[in-house]
């Protein structure tokens, strides 16, 4: 089965600034792979350059979705494509009920109730109730692609539970899903078939769910102290090349 | 100037030698101001003497004022001597003497406006008095809403046919000396709408008059005078447009409406004359004088406005709430894009008992556009339980415009209630990267969020109207953003 998202030699740069240097990636149609890295590894870069966000400028490398050049599209091309980003921090937007108009049906997803349409997109909401609607939202527009920026990041359990459970309910063999997290516990609740590391902007190891049982034990510092050559073999780890 | 002055008063004077008070052949009065320049329109409109010394008497105050400067606007000057006070589409026989005879490119500006003139405005049920330029060409429904004992016609017919209405109402509402602009409109004003609603009756259709500004250069000064007597109802629509212009034209209107006991007045105005272009050479000067007198006890006035035009806004539809348990409203959307300046707002001034107002104002500043809103709720010794709530929210689209709110409160009666809301709010890249990634275009994001800012404003617009503000916002947000 050909790739959905294949990710070659990528390189972007934010304000002049180099932030992914050479990052390779594939992911299937149905997987769900995790993202996780120390702060400032360019994990946010990564799903806003896939989202197409003015600033964050392509110098070198290749992004294929679907075959297409996902680079040559502008950002509501991309979204009409399928890809959607549940942002980290999603922004408070005026009325827009017209935006509500089409997913009455889907609230039962995530436990959201029908006073939420009532209710301007964002405005006003809690950390919680904000993610909440990212995941709600990615029910409604159905995307082929989903990048999910730190979800996860501060959520109460509770929360955190509603929030996976939204996306487990969402996964499919049609779908891909990026969830790019700081944290191992989201992976708790939404078991992902790859874990990568992103340091220093390239992806620095890659294995299964239990790489990121290895990193919340020992903390990212374990990647500076040389860590990945140390793993033993059955942590099924590829490193990746320098 | 005062060569050019003295120039233009002896092409005035020239004019009079070949006795032009009947010559009604020529089309235009020549570029200046004097009495002299008032007495030949008051001529041309065959006026009686005593409109002509109105005129004059309002000309003398406005040689003694200054033009006012306390907006937050930034005015060039205006050379009252280079404006021509006087313009008529051509002569008589070729002035078109129906629809049919009006120049097809006017409606055809009206046609993309969507303005329900001609068939259309059969289909909406609208009478249309369309101002072309300074004299009326056009008024359809005439006999049915003479059928209900409606008057609504051209300014200067009810000077002729009603003369007695027109004298005991004319500038009981503004007064000549009520400031600058007014004064100026009360000297030289050409033409505009009449509206006299009888007793009881509730006017059985909206009232719709679209103003233009057709001949290059030319000032133009309406007057608008709505009687609505007790316990009746009257809606009437205003909207304006203009084609493209590169000099600044200076438009100064007044209205008056007079609301007697139980009566009803909803004023609604689209406004979308020539802004300028996007480096804020030309556009319109709109200074304009609204206000409505709810006179007897009960009645109500609503002003509902959408600013979107005009390279300088300069306008306080306002209401004196005379009567007791009277009712007074102001519905605003203003619009600032490119190098546009409007400073506007309301002023209610509560004398009744037992009055009520409300003021939802929404200010839009884009571009390098300033957006002031200035209102004054006044509540006077007398005006026992008076009731205000004011909601006054600015949106910002980009970083280079400006919203300024100046609220002016004053109380003067320990029974009364006013509330002031204010907000401020900006469309962001971070707002629209949202939407972009939702899918959504970021002309679609902008109207959409530009739209659901102004519904409050929007609802209280007759439908056709309300279509046509949304399209006239997306048409003036063009190119906004990014």
């Amino acid at each position: 089965m050909s790739s959905m998202l294949k990710i070659t030699n990528l390189h972007a740069t934010v304000a002049g600034k180099e932030i992914l240097k050479g990052l390779d990636l594939e992911l299937k149609a149905g997987e769900i792979h995790a993202i996780m890295g120390p702060n400032g590894a360019g994990k946010s870069t990564l799903g806003n350059v896939l989202a197409g966000r003015e600033g964050y400028e392509v110098t070198q490398g290749e992004v294929l979705f679907n075959g297409k050049n996902l680079l040559e599209l502008e950002p509501e091309e991309r979204a009409c494509e399928g890809v959607f980003l549940a942002f980290q921090y999603p922004v408070e937007m005026l009325d827009s009920v017209g935006f509500l108009r089409l997913v009455r049906q889907k609230l039962e997803v995530l436990h959201i109730g029908d006073e939420l349409l009532h209710r301007a997109v964002n405005e006003g909401f809690s950390g919680g109730e904000k993610k909440r609607n990212e995941i709600f939202q990615m029910a409604v527009l159905e995307p082929t692609l989903a990048i999910l920026d730190e979800t996860d990041s501060g959520l109460d359990i509770d929360a955190l539970k509603t929030v996976a459970e939204g996306v487990n309910r969402l996964r499919s063999k049609d779908r891909g899903m990026i969830v790019v997290t700081h944290y191992q516990r989201l992976l708790d609740y939404i078991v992902p078939d790859k874990v990568h590391v992103l340091a220093d902007g390239r992806l620095v190891a890659t294995g299964g769910a239990e790489l990121a049982l290895k990193l919340e034990e020992q903390g990212y510092a374990w990647l500076e102290d040389g860590g990945i050559a140390t793993l033993d073999a059955d942590s099924a780890v590829e490193t990746a090349s320098p | 100037m005062s060569g050019e002055t003295s120039t233009i008063d002896k092409m005035v004077e020239q004019k009079y030698q070949h006795g032009f008070v009947t010559d009604i052949e020529s089309d235009t009065i020549p570029p200046g101001l004097s009495a002299d320049v008032i007495r030949a329109i008051s001529a041309r409109k065959n006026e009686p003497e005593w409109l002509l010394e109105w005129r004059l008497k309002a000309y003398e105050h406005w040689l003694g004022m200054e033009q006012p400067d306390w907006a937050h606007l930034n005015i060039e000057p205006i050379d009252f001597q280079a404006i021509s006070y006087f313009s008529a589409p051509k002569s008589d026989k070729d002035r078109p003497q129906s629809l049919d005879d009006v120049d097809p490119k006017l409606l055809e500006t009206y046609d993309k406006l969507g303005v329900p003139l001609h068939e259309r405005a059969r289909l909406a049920g609208v009478a249309v008095d369309a101002v072309f330029d300074s004299v009326s060409v056009g008024t359809t429904f005439k006999a049915e809403l003479n059928k209900a004992g409606v008057i609504f016609c051209s300014f200067s017919e009810a000077v002729q046919d009603h003369p007695e209405l027109v004298k005991k109402y004319l500038g009981t509402v503004v007064p000549q000396r009520d400031n600058y602009f007014a004064a100026l409109n009360c000297a030289v004003f050409t033409d505009g709408s009449f509206v006299f609603i009888p007793k009881g009756v509730r006017c059985p259709m909206e009232l719709s008059t679209y103003f233009r500004i057709n001949a290059a250069e030319t000032g133009q000064f309406e007057r608008t005078l709505i009687v609505a007597e007790e316990g009746s109802h009257v809606s009437y629509l205003e909207g304006c447009t203009a084609p493209m212009r590169d000099e600044n034209q200076l438009h100064a209107a007044v209205v008056e409406l007079v609301a007697l006991e139980d009566a009803n007045i909803k004023y609604s105005t689209v406004q979308n004359w020539y802004p300028g272009d996007e480096n804020g050479l030309g556009g319109i000067y709109n200074f304009v004088t609204k206000r409505g007198d709810c006179r007897g006890a009960r009645s109500r006035i609503s002003w509902t406005q959408v600013e979107t035009g005009s390279a300088i806004t300069w306008k306080y539809p306002s209401c004196i709430l005379r009567g007791d348990d009277s009712v007074g409203e102001f519905y605003s959307v203003a619009l600032t894009n490119n190098y546009q300046q409007a400073d506007t707002g309301t002023k209610m001034i509560h004398i009744g008992r037992n009055t009520r107002s409300k003021i939802i104002s929404k200010g839009i500043s884009a571009g390098h556009g300033q957006n002031a809103y200035r209102g004054l709720v006044r509540i006077t010794p007398r005006a026992e339980n008076a009731r205000n709530y004011t909601q006054c929210d600015s949106m910002l689209i980009g970083k280079k415009c400006g919203a300024h709110t100046f609220p002016y409160i004053e109380v003067r009666n320990p029974t009364a209630k006013v509330e002031h809301e204010a907000t401020t709010s900006r469309i962001g890249e971070d707002q629209l990267f949202y939407c972009l990634q939702r899918g959504i275009s970021e002309e679609d994001a902008v109207s959409m969020i530009v739209d659901g800012f102004c519904k409050q404003v929007f609802r209280e617009l007759p439908m056709e109207f309300a279509v046509e503000a949304k399209a006239l916002l997306e048409v003036s947000l063009e190119g906004a953003v990014g």
